[in-house]
């Protein structure tokens, strides 16, 4: 295990990426109340991370957390949400968008992860299972398992 | 993404998640790299080091929250400033000397009182820190004084008035020297 660099180069490396994520995830306008969420989240527990390698999925998991606490939060609002790409031209349709972070959310912790670092941060599958501290092998099929019980509600 | 960032170190430090914030500072030497504490300044980093090594080092000793936050480093600026002037005289910081310990933190303390534009030697610093023999030691704590300037190790010479030695190269300390007007340094 190396030591963890200051939490400053973690802003210079990555803060413009977590960003972009959270911009396209709730929307320019609350992207910053997320990113300052974010921050402050990684902050609190940086000091007990044992540095892995990935700090930019550890971020980005913290990321897509605080996107879905913002949905949650704002159930009923219209989501700003296009990153969801729905086989059958999902995000077409404004209905099937609007309930479908609820729907992420309401799914297994792990397959929420997954689905939500796939699709949200756009994560590769060796990253995701980086960041959740798993083989890739694990990861696929915990957005596997995941998409099959979203498309299973959606239908 | 300036005005985030300062949002977040302000919000950071409102929360107790600033450990160390940190700035740069210019100088007639060159960039200084001053870091604090909520105790105090902990650090002053002179233009002879790599930055990128002080932080590390302040991430492994200190807490690995750390934080480019200049303006919480406001009034260790302008001291600095005003000191680099001739202006100030004595510095009005509080510091935080948890960097040293023992006999290097009792040295560190006795040179702290040395008076702008007064010298001492490294024997008489040996002496003030409880071990006259120490001399060597004395001047192994000059070196590793982790926040030169504000303490003025600068103002420490060898018996016969030749400099010794200095973390940022003799031709800095020369020049300090100068500046607070101490003649044939």
């Amino acid at each position: 295990m190396t030591a963890l660099p200051p939490f400053q180069t973690l802003l210079d490396d990555h803060a413009a990426d977590v960003m972009a994520v959270l911009r396209g995830a709730v929307g320019r306008a609350d992207a910053e109340d997320c990113f300052q969420e974010t921050f402050l989240a990684a902050l609190r527990g940086y000091p007990k991370l044992s540095d892995d390698g990935n700090l930019r999925g550890w971020l980005l998991t913290i990321a897509q957390r605080k996107a879905i606490d913002h949905h949650r939060a704002n159930g009923r609002r219209p989501l700003p949400v296009a990153e969801i790409e729905e086989p059958g031209g999902a995000s077409a349709e404004p209905e099937l968008d609007q309930g479908i972070w609820a729907l992420v959310g309401a799914l297994p912790p792990k397959q929420r992860a997954a689905v939500a670092l796939r699709y949200a941060c756009d994560l590769p599958h060796a990253e995701i299972a980086a960041a959740l501290g798993c083989s890739p092998a694990a990861a696929r099929r915990s957005l596997h398992e995941g998409m099959k019980r979203l498309r299973r509600e959606l239908a | 993404m300036k005005v985030e960032l300062e949002r977040l170190a302000d919000r950071a430090a409102a929360e107790g998640l600033l450990d160390v914030a940190y700035a740069t500072v210019d100088s007639p030497f060159g960039p200084l790299l001053v870091a604090s504490t909520p105790r105090g300044l902990v650090r002053v980093s002179l233009p002879a080091y790599d930055p990128e090594e002080t932080l590390e080092d302040l991430a492994a000793r200190i807490s690995p929250r750390v934080l480019e936050a200049p303006a919480r480093l406001d009034a260790v600026r302008r001291q600095l400033d005003d000191y680099f002037e001739g202006r100030l005289h004595e510095f009005d910081l509080r510091l935080d000397w948890r960097l040293s310990k023992d006999f290097r933190l009792r040295a560190l303390r006795a040179i702290d009182r040395i008076p702008y534009g007064q010298t001492r030697s490294y024997t008489q610093i040996a002496r003030s820190a409880g071990s006259v023999r120490a001399v060597r030691a004395a001047g192994t704590a000059c070196g590793a004084n982790p926040i030169p300037i504000v303490v003025p190790c600068h103002r420490v010479l060898r018996r016969d008035g030749a400099l010794g030695g200095y973390g940022g190269g003799l031709p800095m300390k020369q020049a300090l020297l100068e500046l607070e007007g101490v003649g044939d340094a």
